[in-house]
């Protein structure tokens, strides 16, 4: 996940001040020469560190910090409330066209390689799902060999219309017969892909201006690859002044960088971040929210993007189901194949366990990771048991356990070791299900030896338990696992 | 109310009181410093568009040339801001460094080689008591002459296979241009007389193969190919089939883009490696890897695991002809010993160049080294 390189240095930061009671003068000084060091590490732009650094410094040299009993806390919570402004404070939803207006259209604009052809698809299709439009892409690259290709697979993936002219007509026509084409076929939405360009080609900047005047676009996005160094202040300011960019998309956050110009791009052009692309699939596109980041950022986790991803996942009813089956006792490996994909299609294990609050903090998570091929493999395990063996797991016995091995062409050590921590996982969750978070912090406890914070969130919250419980019970099983080896291999490693 | 939409307001109903009054509260001061803030920006900016449009005429073909006109924008304001600064620089002043710190970060020389050298100046203006601007002038140019000693192993050379095919594997993340250097490179092979061929082993990205074809058919090399989600390590076996039977010199292999954090695809990267060496036991001769220059200190990760997986024996530095200036290629070289052996400098099949350390150096520092010398 991206932002973690500069997650760990922050902490390192405030590691001393959060210990500390009363705060000097000198520690925010000392603290803040860190902050300087990991923002600018991170390829934040220097003149908003610069900014951000003077702003928070004052902020923390205030009364109330110094002579505060929590001081250290205090000047946490100012960085982490500066970083959710640096990065525009509320979330900013996507602009439609006016009803009776005609079809809203967007462009896509940015540099070579940053993403803009997958980024129109992802948006299509993630307008298709949550907004109910019926979007239609327009290929106006006619530049880069194939590019007009790409945006027809793409649209063939995605079952959505893709209006293109070949590469020898100019794109402004093609935009503008595309959005003729779009009125024609009542499609309401319509993205333009543009080519690549850098924003210092007068001739193609020009040709995007007159693209803009041709179809009078309600959003331009700029895509940004979130990878970008200090150029990305330029590139952000020169395409803002050509065309007035409305918002901006930045792209491979999935990525380890430190997403410096998350931070900057915001300040500089003052263009609000509307989306994230967050993997190579076409639905891994998320909008963007200043606050969720900013806690992520400061290794505070995100629960309630955890949340809302389980709830586009998960089907309520069959998870309501599953807490039953939990509680009943009645949980089997079927339960479990089935929460394994539900996690699968939630994204990276490895993002959504940094997303609760508190695992970030737990030595050795910064280098957790997990094949999904080890996720294949317990798949196959158990998809070589007969549905009998599934329901019921005391049924099998070393005969059947060699069976399955070699019907799976897994090892029977690893057999074994899979059919034990489905017996264990399974014990502690019927020990959580009685409604207390205990378990669960028990059961963090266990992966990864630190404290859970969560027994704090837990209060007042009945289905909590069962519902992190559900998620858990993927965890426990699959993450568990890959935690034991993890710690091995840190273990060697020193 | 369903299940998750409960879980969601335990968490957020009782904070989002404290957060309304929060953003109250800084609505009141906050605007008034970001416009200064953004003012301060366009400022600055149009500075530097002004200086641009004083610069030397487009047409120059010559390399060397291609560097200073890439490298120009960022050594006028480097160098001017550099002298500003020094012109103001007192002993021992905190300020004085963070800023010249900035200054080195903004130049994208990477953070690394920045704090070494505003370290090194540190320690020296206490050694050598450096007090006037000459001398700290001359502290800064000898640590990066130093440091770009360091960078410069020899090995800068693409290394060919003299008596059979030469084949080399170009590597990186999404959207770097591993494909339009695929062409580069083919097309400036094919004019030397030799006989190239492509394997398209992207078979993740839509167009990706298309791309490689179109391009092929353009410089004139035969492709091997497969369809969309295809076997990598089956086209690149194809491709040194290929080559071998059709006794071409060298083989160009083209492979999806990926984060270096994603494992599996890592180790499928690793395994097409395996494939080649499998086949011919010296290749690849090259393995490339392939840096955006717009990249920031990221590219450093890039290097170290691309490094780690296969063994990267040198990198193309592309799109260098923005304002980017790839100044992380020093760090990486410097804690690598990864050198770069080619340079992207535009568009078209002509703009792939092989990298010359000396001239991205002295186009960096050129007036500098020029005035304190």
């Amino acid at each position: 996940m991206a932002f973690e390189g500069l997650t760990g240095r922050l902490q390192d930061a405030f590691s001393g001040l959060r210990k500390k009671g009363k705060v000097t003068e000198a520690d925010v000084k000392d603290v803040m020469r860190e902050v300087r060091l990991a923002l600018l590490e991170a390829d934040v732009n220097y003149k908003v560190v610069r900014n951000f650094v003077k702003t928070v410094r004052e902020k923390a040299l205030g009364e109330e910090v110094l002579g505060s009993l929590n001081g250290g806390q205090q000047v946490v919570k100012i960085v982490n409330d500066e970083l959710t402004e640096l990065m525009g404070g509320e979330q900013e939803k996507i602009i439609f066209a006016e009803p009776g207006q005609g079809p809203t259209v967007y462009m896509m604009t940015g540099l070579q390689g940053a993403g803009k052809t997958t980024t129109a698809g992802k948006l299509a299709n993630y307008l298709r799902k949550y907004e109910k439009k019926k979007p239609m892409m327009v290929a106006a690259d006619i530049y880069r060999p194939a590019a007009i290709d790409q945006l027809q697979t793409v649209g063939r993936d995605l079952d959505i219309p893709v209006f293109s002219m070949g590469d020898q007509v100019s794109p402004v026509e093609i935009a503008k017969k595309g959005l003729e084409e779009a009125i024609a076929e009542n499609r309401d939405v319509v993205i333009i892909d543009t080519a690549g360009r850098l924003h210092i080609d007068e001739t193609l900047m020009d040709e995007l201006e007159d693209v803009k005047k041709a179809v009078n676009p309600n959003e331009i996005f700029l895509v940004v690859d979130a990878m970008t160094g200090q150029d990305a202040v330029n590139v952000a300011d020169s395409f803002n002044e050509r065309l007035s960019i409305t918002s901006v998309i930045l792209t491979k956050l999935d990525g380890d960088t430190r997403g410096g110009a998350a931070l900057s791009i915001r300040s500089v052009t003052n263009k609000p971040i509307k989306f994230t692309g967050t993997g190579e699939k076409l639905d891994a596109l998320e909008p963007f929210y200043p606050d969720r980041m900013a806690n992520r950022i400061l290794g505070m986790g995100d629960i309630l993007t955890l949340i809302e991803r389980a709830q586009q996942e998960v089907d309520e009813e069959r998870a309501e189901e599953m807490a039953a089956k939990m509680r009943e006792n009645r949980y089997d490996f079927n339960d479990f194949i089935e929460q394994m994909d539900q996690m699968q299609n939630m994204g990276p294990l490895e993002d959504i366990i940094k997303m609760i609050p508190g695992m970030n903090n737990l030595p050795g998570m910064d280098n957790f990771e997990v094949d999904p091929k080890d996720m294949a493999h317990m798949k196959a395990i158990v998809m070589s048991m007969t549905n009998e063996e599934r329901e019921n797991p005391d049924l099998l016995s070393q005969k059947r356990r060699r069976r399955i091995a070699k019907g799976s062409a897994r090892d029977i050590a690893e057999v074994n070791r899979l059919i034990k921590q489905f017996k264990q996982s399974k014990e502690m969750m019927g020990k959580m299900s009685n409604g207390k978070m205990g378990g669960m912090e028990k059961m963090l406890g266990k992966l990864g030896g630190g404290k859970g914070k969560l027994g704090k969130m837990g209060k007042g919250m009945g289905g909590m338990g069962d519902m992190l419980g559900g998620l858990g019970g993927g965890n426990a099983g699959s993450g568990g696992k890959k935690k034991k080896k993890k710690k091995k291999k840190v273990r060697r490693k020193r | 109310m369903g299940l998750f939409d409960k879980i969601k307001s335990a968490f957020t109903g009782s904070d989002k009181q404290k957060d309304t009054v929060r953003d109250e509260k800084l609505s009141g001061a906050a605007p008034a410093s970001k416009e200064e803030q953004v003012e301060k920006v366009t400022e600055i900016s149009e500075k530097s568009t002004a200086e641009n449009t004083t610069l030397e005429p487009k047409n120059d073909k010559k390399e060397t040339e291609h560097y200073e006109k890439g490298l120009k924008k960022s050594r006028v304001s480097f160098t001017r801001r550099l002298n500003e600064l020094l012109a103001n620089f007192r002993y021992e002043d905190e300020e004085f460094f963070e800023e010249l710190e900035d200054l080195l970060i903004e130049s994208d020389v990477g953070f690394e080689a920045t704090m070494h050298i505003a370290d090194t100046l540190r320690y020296e203006s206490k050694v050598q008591n450096v007090k006037s601007m000459k001398d700290a002038e001359r502290v800064i140019v000898s640590t990066m002459v130093d440091m770009y000693g360091e960078t410069n192993p020899d090995h800068h050379y693409f290394n060919e296979n003299k008596d059979g095919l030469t084949v080399v594997l170009f590597v990186g993340v999404n959207g770097v241009g591993k494909t339009t250097t695929i062409a580069k490179m083919a097309h400036e092979y094919i004019e030397k007389g030799q006989k190239v061929v492509m394997a398209a082993g992207d078979t993740f990205r839509a167009g990706a193969i298309e791309q490689l074809h179109v391009w092929g058919d353009r410089v004139g090399a035969e492709v091997v190919s497969t369809k969309q989600g295809g076997d990598p390590a089956a086209v690149v076996y194809d491709g040194i089939e290929t080559a071998r039977n059709s006794g071409a010199d060298l083989l160009l292999i083209d492979t999806a883009g990926r984060l270096q954090n994603k494992k599996n695809l890592m180790n499928e990267l690793e395994k097409m490696k395996r494939v080649i060496s499998r086949e011919i036991p010296d290749a690849p001769h090259e393995t490339l890897l392939v840096l955006d220059a717009t990249t920031g200190q990221n590219a450093l990760n890039q290097a170290k695991i691309f490094k780690e997986t296969t063994d990267v024996t040198g990198i193309v530095l592309t799109k260098m002809d923005g304002t980017a200036k790839g100044g992380i290629v020093l760090a990486i070289g410097k804690e690598l010993g990864i050198p770069v052996k080619f340079v992207g400098l535009g568009e078209t099949m002509n703009d792939l160049h092989p990298f010359d350390t000396e001239k991205f150096a002295y186009g960096l520092f050129k007036e500098l080294i020029e005035q304190t010398a």
